[in-house]
Parts: C-alpha cells; sequence; structure tokens
C-alpha cells in the first residue's frame, strides 16, 4: 500500500460528518453593497494609497504622456514592456522619441535572466481588474507579460481600467467564473512589497517592488 | 518512530525555557509590545462585531465542509492539479516528506535551494534534511532569514523573528554577512536583506514554499504574503516545491475570500496582504517565465489522527492566522521558544499532541489559564480551550486499550488520580465535607511550611483557624 493509499484509508476510515454546504454568496450580499464605478474609484484608490502605492487619474489619451512624466521624475532611463500587447505598443512609440529604452520581454527568462534581475529599473504591465474593497490589483500574467514582470523590476506600473474594477474579490470570481478554470499563475496585488519582519517596523521594498504606480484610466474629463 | 521525534520531547525543558524568559525584561517587553500592537491591528480591522461574528461562523461552516469531504477532495485535488501538470506526492511521515523533497531536489542536481514561508517546512525540519545531502536551504522571508542566521527557530507563526531587537539583528547581520557595516536602521536592514536573497533567487535550482488554501475544483495553490519572496521562490527558479498538510484545502474557490478576509484581518490586521499568489500550473509552452515544474507535498504526520475524533477534529479547521497566540496570556509571557515545538501557542498546544504523540508533550495542554482569549478571537471558531481540556484528558488518565491519541495517558500518575478522586469523594459528600473542613480549620498548624512552587514566591496557605459557616454560627 502506498502512503497516498494509507491516508485515504486512514481518512475514509473516520466517522463521516457531513456538515450543509457553507452559503458565501448570502454573506456578502448582507455585508457588501454594490457601488457606483465612481464610488468603486474612490475605494480602490483610498486603500491602495493607503499601502503605499501612488495612484494617477489619467485617460486613454494621456496615460503615456504621464508615464513618461513618471519615468522622467523618478529618473528611469529603461523600461520594461510587453511588446505583444497594444499598450506595450504605444510605450514604445511614444517613449522611443523621449530618450526612454524600452526593453521588450521577448525571449525564455533563462537566456536574460542576470540583466533582468541586475539591469531593468521599471516595468509596465495593464490589470486585468481590480477589487474596491481592499484596493486591489489583478493581474493575469500571460505569455506576453509574464510574471516577473511585476515582480522583479524595483518599479512596477500598473494601467488599470477604472471599468474593470469589481466591488470584492468574491464578486469578480464569481462574475468571471474562475472556479471553471485559473491561467497558470493568477495574483492580486495590494502595493508595493513590505515587511514587519523586524520589531513590527513597517519597511517597503522587501523582496518585490519597491513602488507601485496605477495609472488609473477613466473617461475623459 | 523518525530520530527527531524520539529526541523531541517538547515537555522536559519546558518550565526552564520559560522562567529564562519570565525573567528577562527585555524579551518580556518584546513580546508584549509586539502582541499588544497585532491585537490592536486586529481590533481596527473588525469595526462591526456583528460582521466579524458572522464572518467567523461563515469561516467555521467552510472549514468544516471542507473537512467533512475531505477523503474525496484530496482525490479531487490530485485529479485536477495532475490535469494541470503539477505533479502529487503523498506522505505520512516527516522523514517521507523530505525523502520526496530531497529525491526532486537530487533528480536535478540541486545545489540551492531558495525557501519561501513554510511552517510545514520547519514541521519536517527540512533545513536539516538538505544539509545533510550537501544542498543549501536558504530562508528567503525576512524574519525566517533572520532566525536561520542566528542558528536559531521562529518564535511566531506570523513574526519568526519577534523575539530579536533590530540592535541584535544589527549586530547578526554585521557579524554574519560579508560586508555590512553595523547599522540598527530597518530600512536599510531590509535593503541588505533583499540584496542578499536577490542573487539567491537569481541562481537557486528550486524554489520551495507552503500553501495557505489548495482550491480542488481548480487545482490552484494559493499563497499569501507581504515580502514578495513567495512570489520569487514560486516563480524565479526551474522547479518548485510546494508542501502542505493534508487540511488545507478547499472545494471550491470561492471558498478562498472569506478565509483570506480572516486570514489577514486576523493575522496582523491588514485588510489583506499585499500578495496573493495563485498558482495552477508550470510555465506552458508559450510563456516566457515560471518553473518548468511545480510538484505538491501533501503530508499526514498525525493530521489523520486528529481527524478520526469528531472533536479533535476541529483542530484542523486552523488557517494559521497565530491570533490565538497574540492574544495568549502564557504566549505573551513565554514567547515561541519556551514551548520547544515548531508550532507554539494555543495552536501549537492542540496540533503538536497529534505530531509528536503525547509522550512528548503531555504537560503541554497544562500551559494555559483557560481563559479562553484564544477561543474567542480564533477565525474559524476552533474550541481551543475545549480542546485543551480534552488533551489535558488524554494525557493523564489511565492508559487504556484502543485509545484514540497517540501517548494516551502518557502523564497518568495513581498517587495524583487517587488524590483527585479523594477529592471528589469528599466534596461529593456534605457529611465528608463538614468533618474534613472542621479537622482542615482545627488542625491549620499541620499545614507544611513548603509547599514547593507555590512557596517558592509567596507565603504557604494555611486554613482559617474558623471556618465560614462558624463565624456565621458565632454571629447568630
Amino acid at each position: 500500500m502506498s502512503a497516498r493509499d494509507r491516508i485515504l484509508a486512514k481518512l475514509n476510515a473516520a466517522p463521516v460528518l457531513p456538515k450543509a454546504a457553507p452559503d458565501v454568496a448570502a454573506w456578502y450580499a448582507a455585508h457588501r453593497s454594490a457601488e457606483s464605478t465612481a464610488e468603486k474609484v474612490a475605494r480602490f484608490r483610498g486603500c491602495i494609497e493607503f499601502a503605499h502605492a501612488e495612484v494617477y487619474a489619467v485617460t486613454q489619451a494621456s496615460w503615456p504622456q504621464k508615464l513618461w512624466e513618471v519615468l522622467a521624475a523618478k529618473q528611469l532611463e529603461k523600461l520594461l514592456v510587453a511588446p505583444g500587447t497594444a499598450h506595450g505598443q504605444r510605450a514604445i512609440t511614444v517613449l522611443s522619441e523621449s530618450g526612454i529604452h524600452c526593453r521588450a520581454y521577448e525571449q525564455s527568462i533563462e537566456d536574460w535572466k542576470e540583466e533582468m534581475f541586475h539591469d531593468i529599473p521599471a516595468s509596465l504591465t495593464a490589470a486585468r481588474g481590480a477589487i474596491a474593497e481592499t484596493g486591489t490589483l489583478v493581474l493575469w500574467p500571460d505569455s506576453h507579460e509574464p510574471r516577473l514582470m511585476s515582480l522583479v523590476p524595483p518599479v512596477h506600473i500598473v494601467l488599470l481600467d477604472a471599468k474593470t474594477i469589481y466591488n470584492t474579490f468574491y464578486e469578480v470570481m464569481t462574475a468571471e467564473n474562475w472556479g471553471g478554470g485559473l491561467p497558470t499563475n493568477a495574483l492580486l496585488v495590494s502595493g508595493p512589497s513590505k515587511t514587519a519582519d523586524i520589531q513590527v517596523t513597517l519597511a517597503y521594498g522587501a523582496h518585490g517592488p519597491k513602488e507601485l504606480i496605477v495609472l488609473l484610466v477613466g473617461d475623459e474629463a | 518512530m523518525s530520530e527527531h521525534a524520539l529526541n523531541f520531547m517538547p515537555s522536559e525543558g519546558f518550565r526552564a525555557r520559560a522562567k529564562d524568559v519570565v525573567e528577562n525584561p527585555f524579551l518580556r517587553q518584546s513580546f508584549r509590545g509586539a502582541m499588544d500592537f497585532l491585537i490592536n491591528k486586529r481590533i481596527t480591522q473588525f469595526p462591526s462585531a456583528e460582521e466579524l461574528e458572522t464572518l467567523r461562523t461563515l469561516g467555521e461552516q467552510i472549514r468544516q465542509y471542507n473537512l467533512g469531504k475531505l477523503p474525496a477532495l484530496l482525490v479531487q485535488l490530485e485529479e485536477n492539479l495532475t490535469r494541470n501538470g503539477i505533479k502529487v506526492h503523498w506522505a505520512e511521515t516527516p522523514d517521507e516528506a523530505n525523502a520526496i523533497i530531497l529525491g526532486i531536489c537530487q533528480k536535478h542536481s540541486a545545489k540551492l535551494m531558495v525557501k519561501g514561508k513554510s511552517m510545514v517546512s520547519e514541521e519536517i525540519e527540512l533545513n536539516h534534511a538538505c544539509e545533510a545531502v550537501g544542498i543549501e536551504a536558504m530562508e528567503s522571508d525576512m524574519g525566517e532569514y533572520i532566525v536561520q542566521l542566528a542558528g536559531e527557530k521562529p518564535s511566531h507563526i506570523i513574526m519568526p523573528a519577534i523575539h530579536k531587537t533590530k540592535e541584535e539583528i544589527a549586530k547578526l547581520f554585521h557579524e554574519k554577512v560579508e560586508g555590512v557595516d553595523y547599522t540598527d536602521n530597518v530600512d536599510e536592514l531590509i535593503q541588505i536583506g533583499r540584496k542578499v536573497l536577490r542573487e539567491k533567487f537569481l541562481v537557486a535550482d528550486i524554489g520551495l514554499s507552503g500553501v495557505n488554501f489548495a482550491v480542488a475544483e481548480s487545482g490552484t495553490l494559493c499563497l499569501v504574503e507581504n515580502e514578495g519572496n513567495g512570489r520569487l521562490s514560486t516563480t524565479a527558479p526551474p522547479v518548485h516545491i510546494a508542501i502542505t498538510g493534508i487540511e488545507k484545502i478547499v472545494e471550491k474557490l470561492d471558498h478562498v475570500p472569506p478565509l483570506l478576509s480572516l486570514l489577514t484581518r486576523s493575522a496582523t490586521g491588514q485588510n489583506i496582504s499585499t500578495y496573493f499568489n495563485m498558482i495552477s500550473g508550470p510555465r506552458k509552452a508559450d510563456e516566457k517565465d515560471g518553473p518548468t515544474e511545480v510538484h505538491l507535498v501533501l503530508l499526514d504526520n498525525g493530521r489523520t489522527q486528529a481527524y478520526a475524533d469528531e472533536q479533535l477534529r476541529k483542530t484542523l479547521q486552523c488557517i494559521r492566522c497565530g491570533a490565538c497566540m497574540n492574544h495568549c496570556p502564557v504566549y505573551t509571557r513565554i514567547g515561541g521558544h519556551a514551548y520547544g515545538t515548531t508550532y507554539p501557542g494555543p495552536i501549537g498546544k492542540i496540533i503538536s499532541p497529534h505530531m509528536l504523540g503525547l509522550e512528548a508533550t503531555k504537560t503541554m495542554a497544562t500551559a494555559s489559564s483557560l481563559c479562553g482569549a484564544c477561543g474567542e478571537v480564533c477565525p474559524v471558531r476552533i474550541p481551543i480551550p475545549d480542546l485543551l481540556m480534552r488533551l489535558r484528558e488524554e494525557s493523564f488518565s489511565e492508559p487504556h486499550a484502543n485509545p484514540t491519541m497517540r501517548g494516551q495517558g502518557a502523564g497518568y500518575s495513581r498517587l495524583i488520580t487517587m488524590i483527585w478522586q479523594a477529592w471528589a469523594t469528599v466534596y461529593r459528600s456534605p457529611t465528608l465535607y463538614r468533618t474534613y473542613s472542621w479537622l482542615a480549620s482545627r488542625f491549620n498548624w499541620l499545614t507544611p511550611a513548603n509547599q514547593g512552587p507555590w512557596t517558592s514566591v509567596r507565603t504557604p496557605l494555611k486554613p482559617a483557624p474558623k471556618r465560614l459557616r462558624d463565624l456565621l454560627k458565632d454571629k447568630s
């Protein structure tokens, strides 16, 4: 008999104590109300700014300009982008005129791991959506925007469409039927990396990005 | 039985270790300060008592529902993980788990393993097993890294280095990390750790992590963290090995949001952790990063024993938030190391006997005033005080056939049992009680001056010369 069979045999020999299925939907219906986009934006901003992220309200037309301003203000001369995405292409087009080098994530990480860890000061990715309740970005890395893009560079800049902000984590996963299938890696990100492991003193930039910047794309003003 | 289980007797030396901490004002202050901080952070996250109580009830229902279906869910999880390309392994003992992990490492000729925070890897003492075969196992959570550098063990399941001051850590880094000058600036200390560990993430062959929730329906491993070391450990190295106890499983993905909310709010008073990492497979053919192999080790190590009994099964509801230790008056005074077990505090007292047997843990459940704070704050309503009473019964009752727990009766003493039986007889009978109390008050000069631990710090107990009933009689 294998360890698997022995463990399962012991569990199956235990008394069966069936319990009613929990009603998660009812709890959320009773305790969380659906808010308007403006309210969700305000709540999202409040929470993620409290967690030390920077948020800039931009429009579909203006975000590349703001991106440039942020990079210039932080004296960042290189940006990791995803050339297979529309926003990545747009960043390449706009920034190449302004002297900021756009490094494209095109090869497998094995071919340039050193450079990724030592020579990439910032990255740009898009968020799939966000959660207002906790000020959380939803990232689904894929073949165009791989996992390490939002993790290794010290400054992570994220494009977020205000229309994709949900009220709660529960709402986003049920509305989009995540239970039916998830990508290899799905992430919730709620601020820059931090730790309180030394004398419960909060310090930012533990292992992941030291700065998280959200370009929040709303309607034209 | 494995070697370390034989050598590991947490019950022995508990008093001495506890005394050391109680008599050290700096450590007392460290723990008191940190626990007060965490208690206050938690309570600000739950401004509505109604929300807290209904959410705790929901958390309890979710955990009990999933434990009720545990064997079927484990099979479902295995099927879905396998379909997603994650290899599943099963281990009954710490030795088996270590052998599986080392086997994977050796297949890849691994020299360096970076570890995200995992209490189960502490439970199986994986670092020692790696060291024995020449594999460097490097902790990457800042707290764990500090504790490992110091050659110590975590003193808290969420804040492993809570027993150390920043000055001690400054000295440690200066002495143990090459080229580091003394600094007790916390930001600078964290940046030193970041710099050292980044180089390790870059070259590590294996990334190891724990699991906070394993989702059966989608075949997903969920990890909660703030630092990003968990993401790096599970993303940068070519191979990711996750290890978890068999109980950390939920059937549906929508069971996760309430548990995640309870976990981060109860643990550190955050509305959510910085990162929530959901892993459902290794790198796909068209993807550019992520591990090419992902493994999950499912560990029993006594959990099936707890599962077999309806009351003890509640122990397995735990989501490892640490709120019970933050609120425990005993933990706050003696710290995590005094317990001598991987899991300290109230949760340690109720889970360790299943892992190590009652022979080694027989007195753990007595290190409690039964004040009930742990049960009141538990986000999934584990009745910890009731379980402590049950474990005392299991430890100190007369050994009998077919015990529920390994080591049942390990603390049994014929004499003590007889004394309590006599006490019960006297207190049940009004006549005997009256006679006894009359004798005790009239012969109070017979009480010994040395009453063991009591008189080591207090004046001797002595019955009053007249009983209350005598005084009342005199008055009328």
